[in-house]
């Protein structure tokens, strides 16, 4: 598949997103940690301005954005259109949790109610954009168990990243604390890992044979594209990494998105003040870009259906 | 909504007879010719000439070769919209744009509606849609609604632009729900199978097999196999030397 830029830039951003806010979500409901108030607010509005970039950046890539709020429309059998809808309803639950925690005008009652409904839509909203992509029969690496969990988990772990700067800010990034947004991160690369692990073991069913039907007659292969140059579905449908490029950059994500935060966030746990910041957002910077290299290569190695009849392989 | 009737009273399709498709791409260049005028119309091409020619087409023929030990064979493979029973392209369009017409199964695009997400493009495993650049949205096959119920048509032009086309009479066009049809019957007497059937789609089209060949000695009704000259002479000595006398 495409790896199309605005796409990506959506799912990790707005991942990113919902990650922190679900972390301070939980912050609030189990006083885990200690946060400032303001450092707390700066931060909910910091998740909430990544989830409208990445929602924005979504509508980039449609033919008439004028009409996305028809997609709200199919939430009967369409999880882009229930994407679109928990999306929204997201917004007013962290919106009286965000304003939550400076003005009294919310009662505490309240407050726990919307960080508990921030939590919950936050991470239900990730697990829609997880099921666009694992209900495409289509495509067999997206059509599978583990790609609603990977969403989820890189979301939480993105958004930890964000949290220990929260955490360092108010000067609460206690080992206990760094450790555990660090087995969250090596958690979800875990189950990322188990995904690579199980699409290369993958055999899907489909084949040039079954998709002419000519299987019968034994190996079937093209003889002659029906176009001279490639068309919209070639472009969009049949982009192609070599498998030794994909193996690169599998390490590339991991290196960048676990690795080096990994022994960022150990060397933090035994530092303090600015010190500790700084190594904190370096390793933000970096896991960062581990999710973007881990997300482009989940279209760039997804292979479409149709592109059998150009006789390619699933 | 992209919500599916729960059945439909017709099931309009098409069937491809591959046993007699020459590859001419006339269905294809009919298709373009009237869609690009048709109810979908435009079908832009961005660039229609040149050395990287790029548009929106409905019908693409596709060349395959089959090979097995017995024989090598060349197979012309127009391919469009199958009109699925379960088209996984509207379930999946969050708009409502995508829908499947409960009078006649017809799967159809409302341009009014549909935002170029394009999703119902990835949903297709039959290369089925094909986006509009310029239009924003997505085309793809209407079967020709625009001709098969068109009454300025004569009844007999009211077909497919594709069917009408085809020089061969390799395509054919009709009710596929029902089993007294004359397309029903050519399906049943010609072993008719749907393309991809594991994906579990139900595609209404059906595509005719090759016919096996009649291709080795015996299977027409001559003699099954040829005794080679150099058997022929044997035992006769006076044509044996003279075979070798003028080999030489």
């Amino acid at each position: 598949m495409d790896p199309a830029y605005s796409v990506i830039l959506f799912t990790s951003s707005s991942g990113a997103g919902y990650g922190l806010i679900a972390w301070l979500a939980l912050a609030r409901l189990t006083s885990l940690w200690h946060i400032s108030p303001v450092t707390a607010l700066i931060a909910c509005l910091v998740a909430l301005v990544l989830i409208t970039v990445g929602l924005l950046s979504s509508t980039f890539h449609l033919g008439h954005p004028e009409r996305a709020w028809r997609a709200l429309s199919q939430w009967k059998t369409s999880w882009l259109s229930r994407e679109g809808i928990f999306a929204l309803l997201t917004y007013p639950a962290a919106l009286i949790f965000t304003a939550g925690w400076i003005r009294p005008e919310v009662p505490p009652v309240l407050m726990t109610a919307a960080a508990a409904a921030t939590l919950v839509l936050a991470i239900i909203t990730v697990i829609s954009t997880g099921m666009i992509y694992a209900s495409l029969k289509t495509i067999p690496r997206w059509h599978n168990s583990w790609v609603v969990p990977v969403y989820v988990a890189l979301a939480i772990a993105s958004g930890g990243l964000l949290f220990t700067l929260v955490l360092a800010v108010s000067k609460s990034a206690s080992q206990k604390s760094l450790i555990a947004v660090l087995a969250v991160l090596l958690v979800s690369w875990m189950i990322k890992w188990l995904y690579w692990r199980f699409i290369d073991r993958q055999q899907p069913e489909s084949t040039t044979g079954t998709a002419t039907g000519l299987g019968h007659l034994g190996k079937v292969t093209q003889l002659e594209a029906p176009h001279t140059s490639e068309n919209y579905l070639l472009k969009e449908m049949g982009f192609q990494i070599a498998r030794k490029h994909a193996n690169k950059l599998r390490r590339m994500a991991v290196n960048l998105g676990l690795l080096i935060p990994g022994i960022l966030l150990i060397l933090a746990g035994v530092l303090h003040g600015t010190t500790q910041l700084a190594l904190l957002v370096v390793a933000l910077v970096f896991g960062l870009s581990g999710i973007v290299v881990e997300r482009w290569l989940f279209f760039a190695e997804a292979r479409h259906a149709v592109t059998l009849f150009y006789g390619r392989s699933l | 909504m992209t919500s599916l009737p729960k059945s439909t009273q017709k099931k309009l399709g098409l069937v491809t007879d591959l046993d007699i498709c020459v590859g001419c791409h006339a269905c294809a260049v009919s298709c373009k010719e009237w869609n690009a005028g048709g109810h979908s119309a435009p079908l832009t091409d961005t660039d229609a000439y040149g050395k990287d020619p790029s548009g929106v087409w409905f019908n693409r023929v596709h060349v395959f070769e089959t090979q097995d030990d017995h024989q090598t064979r060349t197979v012309n493979f127009p391919r469009s919209c199958l009109h699925c029973e379960q088209p996984a392209c509207v379930t999946v369009c969050p708009t409502g744009a995508s829908y499947k017409r409960e009078e006649d199964g017809i799967v159809l695009v409302d341009a009014e509606k549909c935002i170029g997400c394009k999703l119902c493009s990835w949903a297709c495993p039959y290369g089925a849609r094909e986006y509009d650049a310029d239009d924003g949205i997505m085309k793809k096959c209407t079967l020709c609604i625009d001709r098969i119920y068109n009454e300025n048509l004569e009844e007999s032009e009211r077909k497919p632009a594709c069917v009408i086309a085809c020089p061969a009479g390799a395509r054919h066009f009709g009710d596929l729900g029902d089993p007294q049809s004359d397309i029903s019957t050519l399906v049943e007497r010609r072993g008719g199978y749907a393309l991809m059937p594991e994906s579990g789609y139900e595609p209404v089209n059906r595509y005719l097999p090759p016919r096996p060949r009649k291709d080795r000695a015996g299977d027409t009704g001559t003699t099954d196999h040829l005794e080679a000259a150099e058997d022929a002479v044997e035992g006769n000595t006076f044509f044996k030397w003279l075979d070798k006398a003028l080999t030489r």
